[in-house]
Formats: structure tokens, C-alpha cells, sequence
């Protein structure tokens, strides 16, 4: 053994900006069983050269970059502009490059709300979500209860997030159980048409996209 | 990748329930649906999620269901729906008529 | 017989809207898939992580946290294949416990 850490690499881990790892999270309480795995897991691929720190600290700035924000400007650009929301309802991750947005690299499909069909995304086997667009997703869209009851019930899960849809428009749940991932290109509110597309793509939120929510205007 | 269904064919999702890692949701099987989209060809994640490469793809299909096949007591709107991804290795013609 | 991860249609609560900041370490378990699973490294597939996580089993799914258990699965899947062994991955831990524990002290 050597020195008190027990190992004598000199090199950093990932976003630390020390010889040796600062801890994980020390803010969020004690260490678990669990963090330390991490912890020990990230060093060893990075002491294996599976993966370097730097390929590590950037991977975790890639996905501190993604944001609803992005699927929000495309959401607006496509209400602006009727041949980009056919591109984008082809094909949203070569939709996006043309705005510069990298969706990553597993297929994302847009799927449109119209005065007949309302959408709603879930992952009833897991928690499949366009990460890739949106960030990372909300702790409900992973619960139990979204994923069971979304599919049996959506118009009671629906009014949870306060969104009431006529018994007359379709509520179509999309299970994304593949390797796809799946968006809601909502309806545009009413009352916006003087808007421009950065105003527009404000209104557009996160929830929206998953399809829980619509963007009615109040 | 040559699919067998066609958009608008009637299908009935298999009735199984084999071990290991499957993603046909049991919610479905045995149900009736209609194809409403080739979505493509896939590598196989019954495979892929033993270490295999997925081969040979297999066709995906975007499988339209009414809500009230799913679900006998369903009580929302009557045009109401679920779209499930599903490989066509899980899908069989179906002679029913189902709306 | 239904699997415990398949869920859809189950009787279940209402929907719990807390929303919560992903932490550091969430993240990181996060960063490690996407680079064992790239497309360079291909370590191990998406579909292999959920594999090991419904072979966590029903108690496990229910007890560990969304991230805990892509940990487990994808620190089991890795020694499965040889990426690293139980012996040097059980030593880190306690290295990592260790540490921690320094540092807990210095700053408190």
C-alpha cells in the first residue's frame, strides 16, 4: 500500500480538480453503498484507460448541455415554418442539425398534437425519454405510477398535470418500448401569431413535449 | 429487410411469455391492433441484451390498439388509443375485423 | 408470468410531481453508460443494462433507487465480461470509503 489512499496513481478523476477524486456529492449527505460503487467504478475504467478524465468530464458537460430549451426552439421553428415541421416530423435528429442541435444518436420521432389527437409519451419497461433533446427526465416520468397507470388511465394521469382533453380528441399514449425515442410537437397556443420564434419557443415547455401537458392559452 | 405487414393490416400481438429480456409490454399480448407504421428495421434487443450483435433485424412496427381492446372497462374518450412499438417476430395476421 | 419492470397497466398511486436536481453522482452513473456503451468502446449495450436491471429482481427494483440500479447493473455486466474483477473493484470501494471518511473528518 501507498501513502494513505492506498494507491499511488497521480492522476485526476473525471471533474475533480485534484490528485484524487473530491467526493461525489458531499453535500448530499453520507457516502452510500451505491455512490462508492460509482466512484470505484469511474476511477478503475479511467485507471484501465477504458475511458480517459477527460472523456469523462466532458460526457458529463454534454449532458449538463441538454436542455428543454432545445426541443423548445424546434418546437417553435416548426410552427413558424410548415417545410420544417415535415422535416422534423420525418426525421427530428437531422431536423435538428440544421439548427445546430446534435439529438444525438438513437432516432427521435416527433409526433403532432392536432385539434383531433393528443399525444403522450411513456416508457411502461423502463424509462426511454429523448434525452438526447430534452436533458434528462423528470423523476415522475421513471415512477411507478406514470408508468403503470398512463396507459390504462391517461385522462386520469392527464388531469393530474391539470390538462383536461375532450372526450371527442383521441388521447393516443405512445409506449416506447424500441430503440426510438418519441417527442410531442404540441399545438400552438392560440393568441400567439404575432409571436417570433424565440418568443414562441419560450412558451414551449418541457412537460408539453412528454405530452402531459398542452399550451393552452390562459 | 422485406416487412410483412403492411400499414393497415390487422395483427394480434403473441400470446407468450418466454424468460429473459423481452420488450413487448404484456399489456399487449394477445391483443388486436392494427400496423400503423413500418418504422424501420432493428437489431434484435432479445439479443442484444445477451452481448450478441442483434442479427438478423427484424422489421418495427408502430401497433395501434383501442384503448377499449386493451382494456374492457375503459372509460375515457371511445376514440382513445395506444401506439406501441413492437417487433414483427411477435405479431401474427389477425382475421378479426377490430374497428 | 409478468415481469416486475413490466408495469404498464398495474394499479398503482397517484403521480408524485416532486421534481428533483439530478446530483453529482446520478450524472456520473449517467456519463459511465453513455462512454462503456458507445460507439467506440461498445462495452456493453442499452439492452444489456436493462437486462441486469430486471435481474435485479422485484426487491431490488423496489428498494434501490433509478440510479442505483443502473449501477448494479452495469458493474455486474462489466464483471460479467471481464472489464473488472470483484477483487479490485470491492478493494476501490473501500479506498473510495476511505477517503471519503478523511475528507468527512477534516471538514467537519
Amino acid at each position: 500500500m501507498t501513502g494513505e489512499h492506498g494507491h499511488d496513481h497521480s492522476h485526476d478523476h473525471g471533474d475533480w480538480p485534484y490528485p484524487h477524486p473530491k467526493q461525489p456529492d458531499l453535500e448530499d449527505g453520507p457516502l452510500t453503498h451505491h455512490m462508492a460503487m460509482t466512484e470505484a467504478l469511474a476511477e478503475l475504467l479511467i485507471d484501465k484507460q477504458i475511458f480517459s478524465a477527460d472523456e469523462f468530464r466532458r460526457q458529463l458537460e454534454l449532458m449538463d448541455s441538454k436542455s428543454p430549451a432545445e426541443g423548445a426552439r424546434m418546437v417553435a421553428r416548426a410552427w413558424i415554418n410548415p417545410d420544417f415541421k415535415i422535416r422534423m416530423l420525418e426525421n427530428v435528429n437531422a431536423a435538428a442539425n440544421e439548427m445546430g442541435i446534435d439529438a444525438g444518436g438513437i432516432p427521435i420521432r416527433a409526433v403532432e398534437n392536432t385539434p383531433d389527437v393528443h399525444n403522450v409519451i411513456v416508457c411502461t419497461l423502463c424509462s426511454c425519454y429523448p434525452r438526447m433533446l430534452i436533458g434528462l427526465p423528470p423523476d415522475w416520468y421513471k415512477s411507478r405510477a406514470y408508468r403503470s397507470r398512463v396507459v390504462r388511465d391517461p385522462r386520469a394521469v392527464l388531469a393530474e398535470f391539470g390538462t383536461a382533453i375532450p372526450d371527442d380528441v383521441e388521447v393516443r399514449v405512445h409506449d416506447s418500448t424500441a430503440d426510438l425515442r418519441y417527442m410531442v410537437l404540441p399545438q400552438r397556443p392560440e393568441g400567439t401569431e404575432a409571436m417570433d420564434e424565440e418568443a414562441l419557443s419560450a412558451l414551449v415547455t418541457r412537460d408539453s413535449m412528454i405530452g402531459v401537458t398542452d399550451l393552452k392559452t390562459d | 429487410m422485406t416487412a410483412r405487414f403492411a400499414v393497415g393490416d390487422k395483427v394480434r400481438v403473441r400470446r407468450a411469455t418466454p424468460p429473459g429480456h423481452v420488450r413487448t409490454p404484456s399489456f399487449i399480448r394477445g391483443r388486436a391492433g392494427t400496423i400503423s407504421k413500418i418504422i424501420g428495421s432493428f437489431a434484435n434487443p432479445e439479443e442484444l441484451a445477451y452481448g450478441r450483435p442483434g442479427t438478423p433485424e427484424q422489421p418495427l412496427y408502430w401497433v395501434r390498439f383501442p384503448q377499449t381492446e386493451l382494456w374492457p372497462d375503459y372509460s375515457g374518450g371511445a376514440k382513445d388509443s395506444a401506439v406501441v412499438d413492437v417487433f414483427e417476430s411477435w405479431l401474427d395476421a389477425d382475421e378479426e375485423i377490430i374497428q | 408470468m409478468r415481469r416486475h419492470h413490466d408495469m404498464g397497466g398495474q394499479a398503482a398511486g397517484p403521480v408524485d410531481l416532486t421534481e428533483h436536481d439530478h446530483s453529482a453522482w446520478e450524472k456520473r452513473v449517467d456519463a459511465i453508460m453513455r462512454l462503456v456503451g458507445d460507439d467506440t468502446r461498445k462495452l456493453m449495450s442499452v439492452d444489456e443494462l436493462r437486462r441486469g436491471i430486471e435481474e435485479l429482481g422485484p426487491g431490488a427494483y423496489d428498494e434501490l433507487n433509478y440510479y442505483e440500479r443502473w449501477i448494479a447493473s452495469i458493474t455486474n455486466i462489466l464483471i460479467e465480461k471481464g472489464v473488472i474483477s470483484i477483487d479490485e473493484l470491492g478493494r476501490r470501494m473501500e479506498d473510495v470509503k476511505t477517503r471519503w471518511q478523511a475528507q468527512s473528518e477534516e471538514t467537519s
